[in-house]
């Protein structure tokens, strides 16, 4: 067995195209450790058998000298994104029969690339939530514990079990999904780097629905390299999604460890907000210290309206979640609750298949798009909406880059009571103006809390500006040194 | 104006979402609860500013008018809970 748990994408790759090991040999390993740690709950459905055959096909082509960019390179799937034949829950117990009959874009670049599946990965039901807890498999387990503590803690979310598998090493690299936060929070929450890129950059074809103008795809990966090995595959027009974007993807790679110097950051003063823990404020200097110790220039900027993003994003969501979830009626694919009468059909399937949050976001988005109260609601949360994205493009005409922490606090228990839905969701934040604005950022491990739990910073880039972020995460996670792997008590105990 | 209960009635029913009568009153409060925090919009003048509908400026381009799918029946109606003769089958509509 090879010692996966200090390796990263970029040496596995390596190590494939020297020879080191057969994408047979890693594939196994890494099944291995996804047996050992199923008390983490990061998969909902393991490949196994697919995964083998993908690592012989891979490794046949290496032999031949035919390897593609991502040759034998095994990688996990978030739940959201259809896989043909093989289940496709999106964590949600109206979908847990539900078999794609096609592809989603991304996942096919990746197997086009040469990437081997080992498996579907849990997350919050419809990626609704923001510590995997509303997942119908149940919570993911975040691989870190604080410092002599045994509580569990949650790995955030939605992109959950995306992000444990990486911090676990029971996967090379994974693929997320992030409408307000849902890859950077659980990146964060787990020491990963996770991106979300430009919207339009990635197809969400095939990706299930949650709120279709704020989803877009990314990676978690161990490394700044690695995202960026990644999202370049994932990245790239298509066809079939009326809002992809017909622009060249670079080759991220090259944007790694180039010079920065005069590289202008905006720090904005917005972002100090109430209920932002002090180790976290203190790691946000840090990262503005290593940038500046790098050559670039640091300037205070304002996003006057951010802290209208979340009040407006949980109306936008909720708004276009109500009516992308109208779909599921028991009729074509998910489950029925069988009912003699047709409406008390449609009534009773979608109660019995929806959990709590997404139940209560379908009242929310309805309500606000109802007779009445559209303007009021709908109507000037799209104007607000737009007050967000005027900030930034403010801000970028003054500065390259935007330089923030990913979230107010770090990992949180399982099972943490909030008072209401909104603290919960005011875990977001930091994220969600990034989201409304459509724009691309990334969350890099910068270092750990008082109780030895990860903390992330985020970079936030002009729209397609994704290039520009990797240089300066690279810097980041070069200034910030190495970063250890979580203690595997769910091997060791 | 608040969540009261009969408009979460009405509002489940539009949604074609089955609610019990001892979650009402839970879910109002909730439901309030969010739409007295997105209230703090209100402090926001919005009359002069165009609502956001993108967030990035694209024009929609055609495709070729061209079938490139088709004869997928099985396809179609394999995740369907009940199907007969290659239709979907929901409970009688028309007595």
């Amino acid at each position: 067995m090879i010692d996966i748990k200090n390796l990263n994408l970029k040496q596995i790759r390596d190590g494939l195209q020297n020879k080191s090991f057969t994408a047979l040999e890693i594939t196994e390993s890494y099944l291995g450790e996804i047996d050992k740690a199923k008390e983490l709950n990061a998969f909902i459905t393991v490949t196994s058998d697919k995964a083998i055959f993908m690592a012989k096909e891979s490794d046949k082509r290496i032999s031949r000298n035919e390897s593609r960019d991502l040759e034998g390179i095994p990688i996990s799937i978030k739940d959201l994104y259809c896989t043909k034949n093989i289940k496709t829950t999106a964590g949600s117990k109206i979908l847990k029969n539900f078999i794609p009959t096609y592809e989603s874009t991304i996942t096919n670049n990746l197997w086009s690339d040469g990437c081997v599946m080992l498996g579907k990965l849990n997350n919050d039901e419809f990626a609704m939530g923001s510590s995997n807890e509303t997942s119908y498999f149940g919570p993911s387990i975040n691989p870190w514990k604080r410092k002599n503590e045994d509580t569990p803690l949650v790995p955030g979310g939605s992109s959950g079990g995306s992000a444990v598998a990486v911090s676990g090493s029971l996967s090379a690299a994974t693929t997320a999904t992030d409408t307000g936060g849902s890859i950077r929070q659980p990146a964060s929450f787990t020491g990963t780097v996770g991106i979300k890129a430009t919207y339009g950059r990635c197809s969400r074809w095939g990706v299930v629905a949650f709120a279709s103008s704020l989803d877009q795809a990314g990676p978690i990966t161990k490394t700044v390299v690695d995202s960026a090995i990644m999202l370049r595959s994932m990245a790239g027009f298509d066809s079939k999604d009326s809002t992809s974007i017909d622009l060249p993807v670079p080759n991220y790679e090259t944007n790694i460890n180039k010079n920065i110097k005069g590289k202008r950051i905006g720090i904005p003063k917005e972002y100090k907000i109430k209920g932002l823990d002090s180790d976290i404020e203190n790691n946000w200097v840090d990262g503005i210290n290593w940038l500046k110790s790098e050559g670039a220039e640091i300037i205070d900027i304002s996003l006057p309206h951010t802290k209208y993003a979340l009040p407006a994003y949980y109306i936008i969501a909720p708004a276009e979640a109500s009516s992308n979830l109208a779909r599921y009626d028991g009729v074509r694919y998910g489950e029925r609750v069988h009912r003699k009468d047709l409406d008390q059909m449609y009534s009773d399937s979608r109660s019995d298949g929806f959990g709590e949050e997404v139940r209560r976001r379908i009242l929310m988005g309805t309500y606000v798009l109802s007779a009445g109260y559209y303007d009021a609601y709908y109507l000037k949360a799209q104007k607000i909406r737009k007050l967000i994205s005027n900030d930034f493009d403010n801000a970028f005409n003054i500065v390259d880059a935007i330089l923030t922490p990913t979230t107010p606090t770090t990992a949180f228990n399982v099972g943490k009571k909030f008072d209401d839905p909104v603290t919960m969701y005011l875990n977001d934040m930091l994220t969600v103006p990034v989201n409304m604005a459509g724009l691309p950022a990334i969350s890099i491990p910068s270092g750990f809390d008082k109780d030895g739990l990860p903390m992330g910073l985020q970079l936030i880039g002009k729209r397609f500006g994704e290039d520009n972020l990797f240089s300066l995460a690279s810097v980041i996670e070069d200034c910030r040194g190495t970063f250890s792997n979580p203690t595997q008590w769910w091997i060791e105990k | 104006m608040p969540i009261d209960e009969k408009i979460v009635k009405k509002i489940a029913t539009l949604s074609r979402i089955t609610i019990s009568e001892n979650e009402i009153t839970k879910l109002s409060a909730e439901l309030n609860s969010i739409i007295k925090w997105v209230e703090q919009l209100n402090e926001i003048d919005t009359t002069e500013i165009l609502p956001m509908t993108s967030s990035v400026n694209n024009t929609l381009y055609l495709r070729k008018d061209v079938v490139s799918d088709g004869n997928i029946v099985d396809d179609i109606l394999l995740n369907a809970p009940m199907t007969e003769d290659g239709f979907f089958l929901v409970p009688k509509v028309i007595e």
